[in-house]
C-alpha cells in the first residue's frame, strides 16, 4: 500500500481543485441566474410520489399492480391462502421442478417452508462452500418488501441470506407475506432507513424480474447469469 | 463554422480520422439498417415508459437540482461519503489521474497475490484503460456483462455506453463464439446467451477480485449503487474476497431516497425499462453476522480532469450525467457514424461536450461540430444537461484559444468590404460574374472553399439584387 501521506494528499489535492473550481457558481437547471435554489431541508426527490408512475391508494390495488407488473416482467407470482399453503405450494415446486438440492438461510419463514422437502439443504448461516451452491437447483429466501409499483423485491444481505444466494441458483423463490407490501419506491426506500438505520447491511438490492439481458440484438434472453426463474409465494 | 478548405486548418490527427471514418460510416447501409432497427424497438418502449411517469418533465427538473445541488457541494458531500464508506471498513483510495486509479488496482491486486479478476461492466475502466494494465501485469482480465464479454472477445472497445455490443448481429456473435470459444450451437441469442453464462460461471467462482464501477454514490449512507440487469455486477460482489470499485467524483448523491426518482429515470432513459433488472446498494465489506461477501471493499475515487470540467461553470452541469446514453440514441450524427469513429470513451454528444475536457480541446473540437444542433440530445436528457449549446461554447472556446487564420481573415475581409457601399457593389458584380468560374472547379483541388462546396451547393446569385430592383422601381 502507499503510505498514509501520499493518500492524504492525494485526496487533499483532489478537494482543493474542486473548492477552487466551486469558487465560481453555476446557474441553477432551468434558470439563467446563479442564485442557489431556495434553501429546503428535503431533497426534491422527496416528491418523487407525484411523478412516478401512478400506484393506486388501497391495499386491493397495490396487490393488483404488483401482481401484474411482476407478471410483465416473467417473474412468477403465486397468491396462497395461509403459511401451511406455502409449504404445499413449494413442495409442489420442488416436484415439478424435479429438485434435488436446494439452497436456503435461517429464516422464521424459510425454516417453515423448507422443513419437510426432504431435500439436501445448503445453508448459508456462517459461510458456505461456493461450489455447492452453485450446484443447487433453487435458493430460497426471504425478503424485506414487495414493491407494487415496480414489481420488485427487496432483499438485503442480512434478510436473505447474503449476496449470493438470491442470484447463484438457476431458480429464486421469495417467501413473503401480503403485509411486506409496499406502494413505490420512496416508501421501500424508508423502510430500509427505518428498519436498518445506521447499521445498514453490506448489500441492499431491489430484484425485479429474473435475470435478463439484450446484449444480442436487443433482444430479450431470460437468465443472462442469475437466475432464470424467479418466484413470489406470498401468503 | 467549417467553410475552409482542410489545408488551411490546423487539423488534429484526431479530427481528420473522424472525418475519414464518419465518410466509410455514413455509406455503410448495413450499419445503418442495424443500428435504426435497434433504437426503434428502444424508442417506443421508452416513450412508453416515459408515459407511464405522472410527470417526467418534473421528475427531470427534480433530478437536475438534486445533481446540481451534489455537484455545487461536492466536496462537502465527497467528505460526507469517505467518512461514511470508512466508518464500516471501506478502503477508500483517491486517485487524480487515470494512471493513478491503474496503479492503486495494481496495487491491490500484489497484495492479494491476485491473479484474476471478474469485471462487471464500468465506463469508468474503459476510460483509465484498466484492462490494458492488468494484462500487462499478467492477469486474467475477463468482462462479464454480456456485451463487454463480446467486445473484450473481439478486442474492440465497447460500441455504447450502455449497449456495447449492439452494432453486431446474432450471426456475428456466433461467428465470435465459435472461434474464440469453440462453443455456439446455433445463433440464436437466447442459446448464445447460454454459451456466455457457462462460460463466465466459473470464472465468477474462482476469481480472486471481484471488480465494479457505479452508477451513484450516497453520501448520506455511505454506499454505491450498481444498476443492472444480468445479475453479473451482484455475483461479481458476492463471490471474490476481495471487491474493488472505481468511480468517477461526480456520481455523489446526497441522499438514500434520491434514488428512488434517479433508478427508474435511468432505466427508462436508458434501456426504456420501468427498472433495471438490478439496482443494488454496497455499503461495505462482508459485516458481521452476514453469510458471505468480499473480506475487502476498495473504493477508488477518480478526478481524471473532472475538477477541470467543474471549474468551467457554463458547462459544469455536463457532470450532472448518469450515462444512460439517451442522448446517443437521438442524435442524427452518432445514429450515422457510429459509436466507435468518435474514438472516445464516451461517445453521441455527453462524448463530444466532455472530451475536450478530458484529452484536450484542440485535439477534440472537431468533435463539437459534428452536430446538426438540432438540440435533440438536450431534449432527450433526463438531468437537462444542455447539450447542444455545450456544444456551441466548445467552438467558441476553440475559436477563441486558437483562431483559424483562413477563417478570421475571410471575416475581416467580409467585414471591411460590407462596411463600404461602394466596394459593395463592386464585390456583388463580382460574384455574380464570379460564381459561374467557381462552379467550373468547384469540389475540387483547385476550389479553396473545397471542404465546404464538395458536399453542398450554393444557389445561384440573382441577375439583380433586391436594392437595384427597389431603387428601379421607385424611379
Amino acid at each position: 500500500m502507499k503510505n498514509e501521506e501520499t493518500v492524504l494528499s492525494e485526496r487533499e489535492k483532489i478537494l482543493a481543485r474542486v473548492r477552487e473550481a466551486l469558487k465560481i457558481p453555476a446557474h441553477v437547471p432551468g434558470a439563467h441566474g446563479t442564485a442557489p435554489l431556495p434553501a429546503s431541508a428535503h431533497s426534491p426527490a422527496a416528491d418523487a410520489r407525484s411523478w412516478l408512475p401512478k400506484v393506486g391508494d388501497s391495499f386491493a390495488e397495490q396487490l393488483a399492480l404488483f401482481q401484474s407488473t411482476a407478471a410483465e416482467l416473467k417473474a412468477e407470482v403465486q397468491m396462497v391462502a395461509s403459511r401451511d399453503a406455502v409449504k404445499a405450494a413449494l413442495a409442489k415446486m420442488a416436484s415439478d421442478g424435479n429438485w434435488k438440492r436446494i439452497a436456503t438461510h435461517k429464516g422464521e419463514l424459510t425454516d417453515f417452508a423448507t422443513a419437510d422437502l426432504g431435500l439436501p439443504i445448503c445453508r448459508t448461516e456462517g459461510g458456505y462452500d461456493v461450489q455447492e451452491m452453485e450446484a443447487c437447483d433453487a435458493g430460497i429466501t426471504e425478503c424485506d418488501a414487495l414493491v407494487a409499483q415496480t414489481g420488485s423485491v427487496l432483499v438485503t444481505s442480512l434478510s436473505a441470506g447474503g449476496r449470493g444466494l438470491s442470484v447463484l441458483p438457476p431458480h429464486h423463490v421469495v417467501i413473503a407475506r401480503r403485509e411486506q407490501l409496499v406502494a413505490d419506491l420512496p416508501a421501500a426506500f424508508a423502510l430500509v432507513q427505518k428498519k436498518y438505520a445506521p447499521h445498514f447491511p453490506s448489500m441492499i438490492s431491489f430484484i425485479t424480474g429474473p435475470s435478463r439481458t439484450g446484449d444480442i440484438e436487443r433482444i430479450l434472453v431470460l437468465g443472462a447469469h442469475g437466475p432464470k426463474k424467479l418466484t413470489i409465494l406470498c401468503f | 463554422m467549417s467553410i475552409c478548405g482542410q489545408s488551411f486548418f490546423r487539423m488534429s490527427t484526431f479530427a481528420s480520422q473522424f472525418l475519414k471514418q464518419a465518410r466509410v460510416m455514413t455509406a455503410d447501409l448495413r450499419h445503418r439498417k442495424i443500428i435504426r432497427t435497434a433504437l426503434t424497438n428502444y424508442e417506443i418502449v421508452r416513450d412508453k415508459r416515459k408515459g407511464a411517469f405522472q410527470s417526467w418533465e418534473s421528475a427531470r427538473q427534480a433530478a437536475a437540482e438534486t445533481k446540481w445541488e451534489a455537484v455545487n457541494h461536492l466536496d462537502k458531500y465527497l467528505v460526507e461519503l469517505v467518512s461514511k464508506l470508512e466508518a464500516r471498513g471501506t478502503k477508500v483510495h483517491w486517485a487524480s489521474t487515470g494512471a493513478q486509479a491503474s496503479e492503486i488496482i495494481l496495487q491491490i491486486v500484489r497484495d492479494k497475490q491476485a491473479r484474476s479478476v471478474i469485471k462487471s461492466k464500468s465506463m469508468t475502466s474503459e476510460e483509465v484503460h484498466l484492462n490494458a494494465a492488468l494484462e500487462k501485469a499478467g492477469l486474467e482480465v475477463v468482462e462479464s456483462d454480456l456485451g463487454e464479454f463480446i467486445m473484450q472477445l473481439r478486442d474492440e472497445p465497447p460500441y455504447h455506453i450502455v449497449f456495447p455490443s449492439m452494432h453486431l448481429t446474432r450471426g456475428e456473435i456466433k461467428d465470435l463464439f465459435q472461434r474464440e470459444l469453440g462453443d455456439a450451437p446455433s445463433d440464436s441469442p437466447e442459446e448464445l446467451t447460454m454459451v456466455a453464462r457457462r462460460a463466465l460461471r466459473k470464472k465468477y467462482l474462482t476469481a480472486d477480485i471481484g471488480f465494479t464501477g457505479a452508477n451513484f454514490a450516497i453520501a448520506e449512507t455511505g454506499m454505491i449503487s450498481i444498476t443492472e440487469n444480468e445479475g453479473n455486477a451482484r455475483l461479481t460482489s458476492a463471490l471474490p474476497k476481495t471487491m474493488v470499485s472505481l468511480l468517477g467524483i461526480e456520481k455523489v448523491l446526497p441522499r438514500l431516497e434520491d434514488l428512488a426518482l434517479f433508478l427508474p429515470m435511468l432505466a427508462t432513459a436508458g434501456t426504456g425499462q420501468a427498472l433495471t433488472c438490478y439496482n443494488t446498494m454496497y455499503g461495505g465489506p462482508r459485516q458481521p453476522g452476514e453469510s458471505d461477501g468480499p473480506e475487502e471493499f476498495h473504493v477508488i475515487l477518480l478526478d481524471n480532469h473532472r475538477t477541470e470540467l467543474l471549474a468551467d461553470a457554463e458547462q459544469r452541469d455536463a457532470l450532472h450525467c448518469i450515462r444512460c446514453g439517451a442522448c446517443l440514441n437521438a442524435c442524427p450524427i452518432f445514429r450515422n457514424v457510429g459509436g466507435h469513429t468518435y474514438a472516445t470513451t464516451y461517445s453521441g454528444p455527453i462524448g463530444s461536450v466532455i472530451t475536450p475536457h478530458l484529452r484536450g480541446l484542440q485535439d477534440w473540437k472537431h468533435l463539437s461540430n459534428a452536430s446538426s444542433l438540432c438540440g435533440g440530445c438536450t431534449e432527450a436528457c433526463p438531468v437537462k444537461i444542455d447539450l447542444h449549446h455545450h456544444l456551441l461554447q466548445n467552438r467558441r472556446n476553440a475559436a477563441t484559444e486558437e483562431p483559424a487564420f483562413f477563417e478570421r481573415s475571410l471575416y475581416q475581409i467580409f467585414g471591411f468590404v460590407a462596411n463600404r457601399p461602394a466596394l459593395w457593389a463592386v464585390a456583388k458584380k463580382l460574384g455574380r460574374f464570379g460564381q459561374p468560374l467557381q462552379n467550373l472547379v468547384k469540389g475540387t483541388a483547385l476550389d479553396p472553399a473545397k471542404a465546404w462546396t464538395q458536399t453542398r451547393d450554393l444557389p445561384p446569385m440573382p441577375k439583380e439584387s433586391f436594392k437595384d430592383w427597389w431603387q428601379k422601381r421607385k424611379g
